[in-house]
């Protein structure tokens, strides 16, 4: 099958474009961007019609195997591709949202400097993440891991003449490393225990243990795993990157930070579902952790006026929302999540990101409103994408969103209801940013020629708000499109069914569902009413309730206890613990110490002390010297005398 | 005379041809440089034929070089010094490049000095002799004391007079028990007394084996240098000069970890068993506290300094873990650091060479005067912290694989160094690098000439090769390893009165 073209070909387009594309004519950066992304779509689709992956075939998986990477002792690491139907999923979305971004990214970038880097940077995170979902084994799965990671750093600082964009970029960076520790440590119990990382025999030695019997380890492979998770998805303790992370440009935060990377964690844990299987604790600890994230990212949405920040602690929430579908045991939910959120939430981004344009980098919405009469396009498919995302009936994220719920409720009531909760305030926190960025009046600087002060740097320094290019509004268009289909025509769990069993069958609309759909539009509803129609009443909450306001509106200063409680101490006892004192005065102290001593007694010994320090060396060499030679001379006189 | 043998000695005749040169001969550089050139390509003829026998010896010359006490001029190349030997003819061609500017005075002795480093670098992998182990690890020790001496910066007295004193130390201890051994096994040819150990001609106590394997053990702990015994290797980095710090860091402090797979493992088996659980610790203590100390330094070569003090923990870490994963990624890691931290100080000196300030807070915005030199710089830095595909990830990989076999607890104490190194790596090439360059910066700041890209392209290359296709380097190694670690449970068994075939044990799971 040639999947190993899959991710080559944009591995070739960063190559080229890296080291050519300083001296290529925009129009060549942009066809080798994004013809290699496109040939790469299309190849996939090839490589999938050949395995039947469309017509009932690919229940087992197609393993293809290049070369070995790693090989010592019992260890042997290959680097191999294996294609299922959930890798299947994952590269439909990855290359055909990809392809999309690229196309809008185009347009969107079409005024920056550094513009070959950008799409540079843009092909090697499409290569990344394929090797990640192409991975036959752990070690692969964790260079795709670690590769997206270095990508979305490079893209986070690609501003990386503002301190605030390379900020951004290490802190992600480094929160990633955090979980990659998890991560890592899983990777060795596994080796340890299975004495392989290979997918496939890995997960077949699961599945032939008991459920009853799992070991201790086996719950401690799944939690090291989840930290991992945690990282790279954003997900409590480790998601504070990611709100950080939209200092890069808007195209990034679209593919890498809503509709791809981000959902790394929950394929690496959906891939690892016989592990978590064998462990109802893990699987309880995923749940919770998805739902507390959902919960707590929400309540934040709320109160931002970053247009970009209130999609990105969005995308924190629905990325919970997938833990939950995960740890609830509805794995194929979760991965149905992954994809129509990949749908409306890179619209979101892409819209955001029209709006900006249009403001020439303006990202408050404070200084936004009435801009349906210049940007329609822009505000329809929007619109499409906040009804997705707000579980409106029959459109993707309805059907997502709720079989998560559905399975949330056979786990647990509790955690269906909080669910509930965080899909009202989700329907309010995007219709809320929906309709200050599109209704009443404008409230930005008509004819102004500011530079935006949004992080997203981006000005282009005209004056009227405007509708973006065709190249930036087709890739909308068609994201829309999907936005609204794409759940009812891709059936997600009913496809995976050959790999995650399906957990109960339900009656076709339960009250569960009516229930959600409730909440969905009572946010949308009470969004109208605070942002269109009273616009005082949001004001008057603020006042009334000022203090847990403040408390949610700083994020409830988790940055500021991280700094506090780990940052602070680990620089400053390195500082002058290990390195001032323990380092300087304590061992140093020891040996200079040492040194005078010996130097004293040498003094005393030695009448003259000129030119001490080179005649150490003069003397140690000396001293071999002769020692040598004495035992030669003493050697050839024994010798001679024997 | 094998093509070792040439490998071994081209270079010091060099040394002589140099020495001897009148004081003002033009051309001394380029001599120097093609004989290191020459020395390389010669080098690469060894490659053949170890990989195709990896356990034993290739290239073996035996001849007395002194009658009594019967020293012998022994030497052999195994998969074990295999690469390290090549790195040392490597990296002495790059020195000579970088130093090409830099070296302004007395420029004749300075390539002089690193030709006689080359040999004794080499010869330190190459001796199957005790005492001709003991002269080559001296010989190399008097070229770096200079290269420190007389062309490093201000404090350079204080850090070669440190250097010296600390690493003579350790020799001394080192000394003693190689002529302790001698007089109980009566020669110094390492082969001979390995085989009277492990055929029980000739027997340790416990006790003696303890105070022998220590005896090397602090020797080599310095030269590594093992946490608390690093001191003076920030100070010597600082002060050297590029070339100095390059040779030191990528080939010197191999003398150690080396000698510690060579004489501590296979001598001292019972010793090195019985001590591991401390040395792991302090090996573990080093990753952290070097990565920690490394994130507070103002000084750009002080923070790569203790950085190879934590990286060379894991390669420590992987020896005593004594399993097959751990001792081939320590070996790798060996040949990795020399590459990844080799080029980081290259250009650390580039960066001096521009702006003659070592004071991260000079810097500031260099990728945008410099941006070829801002992506060389980048990818260094993420080998350096272990990216994957890069080469130091297939190191720190298997060191901590093997690790997690012998102590679990201690690799989780290790992987946090390894979120520590993308913490001092990119906090320095942010404060370096990205922001806006002032004026004055801008313009002493040009991109990498041509001569800086050729010294640093090798080693970019070696970094992703030995990340991708590890197969080329590894089976050397790993067969290598294989029969140390049978060796040594042969041992271990004969000791523990069990009768067992010396010659196969199934390596160690």
């Amino acid at each position: 099958m040639q999947l190993w073209l899959i991710p080559i070909l944009p591995l070739l387009g960063f190559i080229v474009n890296g080291l050519l594309g300083r001296r290529l004519p925009k129009s060549a950066v942009n066809a080798i961007a994004c013809g290699s992304v496109l040939v790469s779509f299309l190849w996939v689709l090839k490589s999938l019609m050949g395995l039947n992956a469309f017509s009932g075939g690919l229940t087992e998986p197609h393993i293809e195997r290049y070369f070995t990477w790693i090989q010592s002792g019992y260890l042997n690491i290959g680097v191999d591709f294996a294609v299922d139907r959930l890798t299947a999923v994952m590269l439909l979305i990855v290359t055909g949202v990809g392809f999309l971004i690229h196309v809008y990214a185009t347009g969107y970038m079409a005024h920056e400097g550094g513009y070959y880097r950008f799409f540079a940077y843009l092909n090697l995170f499409m290569f990344f993440m394929l090797v990640l979902v192409l991975g036959a084994n752990f070690l692969l799965l964790f260079v795709g891991w670690e590769g997206v990671g270095l990508c979305s750093y490079l893209l986070i600082g690609f501003y990386f003449l503002e301190k605030f964009a390379s900020d951004a970029a290490n802190k992600a960076f480094i929160v990633n490393r955090i979980g990659d520790f998890g991560f890592s440590l899983a990777v060795f119990l596994i080796a340890m225990h299975f004495g392989s990382l290979d997918f496939g025999t890995v997960f077949r030695a699961v599945n032939g243990m008991p459920v009853e019997a799992s070991a201790g380890w086996i719950t401690a492979i799944a939690l090291l795993l989840l930290l991992g998770a945690t990282g790279k998805s954003a997900q409590i303790p480790l998601f504070v990157w990611l709100p950080d992370a939209m200092a890069g440009p808007t195209p990034v935060s679209a593919l890498i930070h809503a509709a791809t990377m981000v959902t790394a964690g929950v394929y690496m844990i959906a891939r690892s579902s016989s592990l978590f299987l064998h462990s109802a604790h893990a699987l309880d600890i995923v749940a919770i952790v998805g739902i507390a994230t959902a919960f707590f990212a929400a309540t934040i949405g709320l109160t931002q006026f970053d247009i970009k920040k209130v999609y990105a602690y969005s995308t924190v929430s629905q990325l919970g929302y997938m833990f939950v579908g995960l740890g609830t045991g509805a794995f194929s939910a979760g991965i149905w999540h992954v994809m129509t959120h990949a749908f409306f939430k890179a619209l979101l981004f892409l819209g955001a990101g029209s709006v900006i344009h249009a403001l020439s980098g303006e990202q408050d919405l404070r200084k936004m409103g009435g801009l349906r009469q210049y940007t329609p396009i822009t505000m329809y498919t929007l619109l499409c994408a906040s009804l997705a995302i707000a579980g409106f009936p029959f459109l993707s994220g309805f059907y997502s969103k709720d079989a998560i719920l559905a399975a949330a409720y056979e786990h647990a009531p509790w955690m269906f209801w909080i669910g509930v909760i965080t899909a009202g305030m989700t329907a309010f926190y995007v219709f809320r940013a929906f309709f200050l960025c599109f209704f009443g009046e404008y409230r930005g600087d008509l004819g102004g020629n500011k530079h935006g002060h949004g992080h997203d740097d981006h000005g282009h320094g005209h004056g009227t708000p405007h509708e973006s290019p065709p190249s930036m509004w087709i890739p909308l268009a068609v994201l829309a499109v999907l936005s609204l289909v794409g759940g009812y025509l891709f059936n997600i769990p009913k496809y995976l069914e050959p790999l995650f069993k399906i957990p109960a069958e339900e009656a076709a609309w339960p009250w569960t569902t009516w229930v959600s759909i409730a909440a969905g539009l009572i946010g949308i509803a009470s969004a109208y009413v605070f942002y269109v129609l009273s616009p005082s009443i949001p004001d008057g909450l603020v006042k009334a309730f000022s203090l847990p306001y403040r408390w949610i509106y700083n994020k409830y200063f988790v940055d500021e206890f991280y700094d506090s409680a780990v940052v602070d101490p680990i620089v400053d006892g390195s500082r002058s613990l290990l390195w001032r004192m323990m380092d300087a005065s304590g061992i140093d102290g020891i040996v200079n110490g040492t040194g005078k001593t010996a130097r004293g007694i040498g003094d005393l010994v030695r009448q003259a002390q000129s030119g001490f320090i080179r005649s150490y060396a003069a003397w140690v060499v000396m001293g071999a010297i002769l020692v040598i030679a004495a035992m030669a001379i003493n050697g050839a006189i024994s010798g001679g005398a024997r | 005379m094998s093509t070792l043998d040439i490998v071994l000695f081209f270079p010091f005749l060099g040394f002589l041809t140099l020495i001897f040169m009148p004081k003002q001969s033009p051309m001394v550089k380029q001599l120097a440089l093609g004989i290191s050139l020459v020395v390389f390509a010669i080098s690469l003829l060894l490659i053949g034929t170890v990989i195709g026998h990896p356990e034993g010896y290739s290239f073996v010359a035996n001849a007395s070089w002194i009658d009594y006490p019967p020293i012998h001029y022994h030497v052999g190349l195994d998969g074990l010094s295999l690469w390290l030997v090549i790195l040392t003819t490597l990296l002495t061609p790059i020195s000579m490049l970088v130093s090409w500017k830099y070296i302004d005075h007395r420029v004749k002795e300075f390539f002089a000095f690193l030709l006689l480093l080359e040999f004794g670098l080499i010869g330190v992998f190459v001796s199957l002799d005790l005492f001709l182990f003991y002269t080559f690890w001296e010989v190399g020790l008097v070229p770096m004391y200079f290269l420190i001496g007389i062309w490093g910066h201000d404090r350079r007295i204080y850090a070669a007079v440190k250097f010296f004193l600390y690493t003579m130390t350790g020799s001394v201890l080192m000394l003693a028990a190689i002529i302790y051994l001698y007089n109980r096994a009566g020669t110094f040819d390492y082969t001979e007394i390995l085989a009277q150990l492990q055929t029980g001609k000739l027997v340790l106590s416990s006790t003696t084996e303890h105070w022998l394997f220590l005896a090397f053990f602090i020797a080599f702990a310095i030269k590594v240098p093992l946490f608390p015994l690093h001191t003076w290797l920030p100070d010597a980095h600082v002060e050297a000069p590029t070339a100095g710090s390059i040779m030191l860091a990528s080939v010197m402090l191999k003398m150690g970890t080396y000698g510690l797979v060579r004489y501590c493992l296979p001598l001292f088996p019972n010793a090195a068993h019985n001590n591991a659980g401390w040395i792991t610790a302090l090996a573990v203590i080093g990753i952290v506290y070097g990565a920690l100390v490394a994130l507070v330094q103002p000084n750009m070569k002080k923070l790569v300094a203790y950085s190879s003090v934590s990286h060379l923990g894991f390669v420590v870490l992987g020896v005593f873990s004594f399993t097959q994963q751990g001792l081939d990624g320590a070996v790798y890691q060996m040949l990795n650091h020399g590459i990844s931290t080799g080029a980081l100080f290259m250009l650390v000196g580039y960066l001096y060479e521009r702006r003659h300030s070592l004071e991260i807070s000079a810097y500031g915005g260099v990728a945008t005067p410099a941006p070829n030199l801002a992506i060389v710089f980048l990818i260094t830095t993420l080998a350096s912290i272990g990216l994957p595909m890069l080469n130091n990830f297939v190191g720190e990989y298997l060191v901590l694989q093997g690790a997690s076999q012998s102590s679990f607890p201690a690799t989780v104490f290790a992987a946090i160094g390894v979120i520590l190194s993308a913490c001092y790596m990119l906090w320095l090439y942010q404060r370096t690098f990205y922001g806006k360059a002032t004026e004055s910066l801008s313009h002493h700041m040009p991109d990498l000439n041509t001569r800086e890209w050729a010294a640093a392209l090798p080693l970019l290359f070696l970094m992703f090769w030995m990340g991708i296709y590890s197969q080329s380097f590894l089976p050397a190694v790993s067969a290598q390893n294989a029969q140390t670690l049978s060796q040594m449970k042969a041992y271990q068994q004969r000791a523990q009165h069990i009768a067992s075939p010396v010659t196969e044990v199934a390596n160690a799971r």
